[in-house]
């Protein structure tokens, strides 16, 4: 970070006091450390987006063009109409505020705008002023409100201080999805080009190269060659890890940081050595190299345009069905629009692990397999050798990314997984995990380092949680399934939390795995010794 | 668009100060831009990473894995910290003029 981070005394002076303002007054301070950057645009050129320019959130004029109040109002009726679900969320909340202390962002701002309640507000009273008929009559009286500049950059500050986590929804007792209220005004906003390069740029290198960080095929291939390298080096065994290869069984998606970034490249290590002792005949895919969608964070239609290299790549290359890595929001993606968006994949089969023979019948429509559901049935069918005490120097907690558990509801899997493959396992307080998990802070294209005050704030229910547990019981070490969590969450517990690092659970698990024909292994994937042997070398 | 003026020199950047155009990179680039990262001198040992960094980057367009430009210079993750205070991705990449990693990390 070459800023400065806040102070701990600053952040922690959380007042939940009642403003002097009213809510209705539009006006925001973009203060730095509280937002992203504006798209760059080139970035927006390359996708074929509205309005290419160079502007930043701080400047009066944001260059909209002439008839954006038109755009945003069209736009609005168009999807008013198509989302049955958007119209519905605008008209049947009740203000009841059973979401308001549930948002991590509230609750480490103090911001009533980042209520839930409140932050869909800001739209709701726009829809009702223009699309409802005692709005149009009676306008501010009918809690209708103008929308007017300000508005529209209140909804971009607030809109990119909500994650999609959907914690709140879960306490919603009419079920309004946030999120997709959160997806709605992003996609709004977009029409006029209004939008985040954090979340624009890893699309349009998605489009150019296949992922988001830009790695190009033959880039791909040097780093997947040199994983196969280390993990030789480490367990004397030599993998293959075919790429592209046509007539695999099955097409393994991954999100492009496990190949690049620290600390996921651990858990890419523990793929290779988990697919070779099972024997797994699948293939990675230089086109489908992105697990990750970024469209989500932007319009349905880039979402679209994204997750459509999946299939198609699972069709230009004949496999029978499709594994995910630990990825967080390709899950939700995949579980929730990729089947309706790109399907029905009816050229791929029912996925069956060829190892157990299980049926994964909750996959029967998308094909798409997670991976804790492919290990977690391995382990049930003891079809892995594991010794836990290979991962005895880490006590671990697991944290359930929002888009897994809230998204797809995987939550039984990776614990089975951790309690298997761990001998210290300890868990969070029961209201920060599974449905109730708390978010990382920095998902859904937040991730930036220019928004770090906000990181840090939204961050710190998860960071508290964490704490509890590495006080109470010595935790060192927290796992997850999510790549956005493995990038954000270190720097997060570095502030909050020191003494906890961050890994995948298939980093654990092929730390434990022991594997056919392996050299006498002496570290676990970071290349620190492992615990037992250590003891050994002293005694 | 910003700039950064060193020396003398003016770079045109990103908004992080990250150089807008890669190909005009040379060694004073890293020395102009050394300030902004916290770093106090290039030691043989920040060339080493640097060069790595460059030469990875003509070839693939791209800052390599962050485990191989450890492995491929000798220098542990805590070690890329120390000598470049805002991380390799970061504070190293900017210095040998790649542009920042963006995505999940």
């Amino acid at each position: 970070m070459s800023e400065a981070l806040p102070k701990h005394e600053e952040l922690v002076q959380i007042r939940y006091d009642v403003p002097r303002n009213g809510w209705r007054s539009a006006h925001v301070d973009f203060r730095k450390g509280t937002y992203s950057y504006s798209a760059a645009p080139k970035n927006v050129q390359y996708l074929g987006m509205a309005n290419p320019r160079h502007w930043r959130p701080t400047d009066k004029d944001w260059k909209l063009p002439p008839d954006w109040k038109q755009i945003i109002l069209r736009g609005m009726k168009e999807r008013l109409e198509k989302f049955r679900s958007f119209r519905l969320f605008m008209d049947i909340c009740v203000r009841c505020g059973a979401c308001a202390d549930k948002c991590h962002f509230y609750l480490g701002s103090a911001d009533p705008k980042n209520m839930p309640v409140l932050r869909a507000e800001l739209v709701r009273s726009v829809y009702r002023r223009y699309f409802t008929a005692s709005g149009r009559l009676f306008r501010g009286l009918a809690g209708g409100r103008e929308l007017t500049e300000d508005v529209l950059k209140e909804w971009f500050y607030y809109f990119y201080q909500c994650t999609e986590c959907r914690r709140c929804s879960v306490f919603c007792p009419f079920g309004i999805d946030t999120a997709e209220v959160t997806m709605i005004v992003r996609e709004l906003l977009n029409l006029v080009g209004v939008n985040t390069n954090w979340v624009l740029e890893p699309a349009a290198n998605c489009f150019r190269t296949g992922n988001h960080l830009g790695v190009q095929p033959h880039g791909f291939k040097d780093s997947i060659d040199f994983a196969v390298d280390e993990l030789e080096e480490l367990t004397g065994i030599r993998v293959e890890a075919p790429i592209n290869k046509k007539g695999a069984e099955i097409l393994f998606v991954v999100p492009s940081a496990d190949y690049f970034a620290t600390p996921h490249y651990y858990t890419l290590l523990g793929y290779l050595a988990l697919f070779h002792e099972i024997g797994l005949d699948y293939t990675f895919s230089a086109y489908a190299s992105e697990g990750g969608n970024f469209g989500l964070f932007n319009s349905h239609e880039l979402m679209k345009r994204l997750n459509n290299k999946i299939y198609a790549e699972a069709k230009r290359l004949g496999v029978k069905w499709i594994l995910g890595g630990e990825c967080g929001h390709m899950w939700r993606v995949l579980h929730q629009y990729m089947d309706t968006m790109n399907g029905p994949a009816d050229f791929l089969e029912e996925p069956v692990s060829p190892v157990t023979g299980t049926r994964f019948e909750n996959a029967r429509s998308t094909k798409m397999v997670h991976i804790c559901e492919l290990t977690a049935d391995l382990i049930h069918n003891g079809k892995l050798k594991l010794d836990p005490s290979h991962n005895d120097h880490w006590r671990v907690t697991f944290h359930d990314s929002c888009n897994p558990a809230r998204g797809m509801g995987l939550l039984e899997e990776p614990r089975y997984i951790l309690r298997n493959v761990v001998n210290h396992f300890f868990e969070m307080p029961e209201n920060t995990i599974r449905e109730q998990t708390f978010c990382c802070g920095s998902g859904a294209g937040l991730g930036t380092d220019e928004n770090i005050e906000m990181r840090l704030r939204g961050g710190l229910p998860r960071a508290n949680a964490v704490k509890y547990v590495r006080d109470k019981h010595g935790v060192n070490l927290l796992t997850c399934i999510c790549a956005i969590d493995k990038a954000t969450l270190p720097t997060l517990l570095e502030y909050w939390t020191p003494g906890v690092e961050v890994g995948g659970v298939h980093e654990l698990v092929a730390n434990a795995l022991v594997m056919k024909g392996e050299k006498d292994r002496t570290t676990d994937l970071r290349g620190e010794p492992f615990p037992a042997k250590e003891a050994a070398v002293h005694a | 668009m910003p700039t950064f003026e060193s020396h003398g020199r003016a770079y045109d950047v990103d908004e992080d100060g990250f150089l807008q155009d890669p190909s005009i990179w040379n060694e004073e680039v890293a020395k102009d831009f050394m300030v902004t990262e916290g770093v106090n001198e290039l030691t043989e040992g920040h060339w080493k990473v640097i060069n790595y960094l460059r030469n990875y980057y003509l070839q693939f367009g791209i800052a390599p894995m962050i485990r191989k430009l450890c492995k491929e210079t000798g220098f542990k993750l805590n070690e890329i910290y120390q000598m470049f205070p805002s991380g390799p991705a970061k504070g190293a990449c900017k210095l040998a003029g790649l542009p920042k990693p963006t995505g999940c990390v």
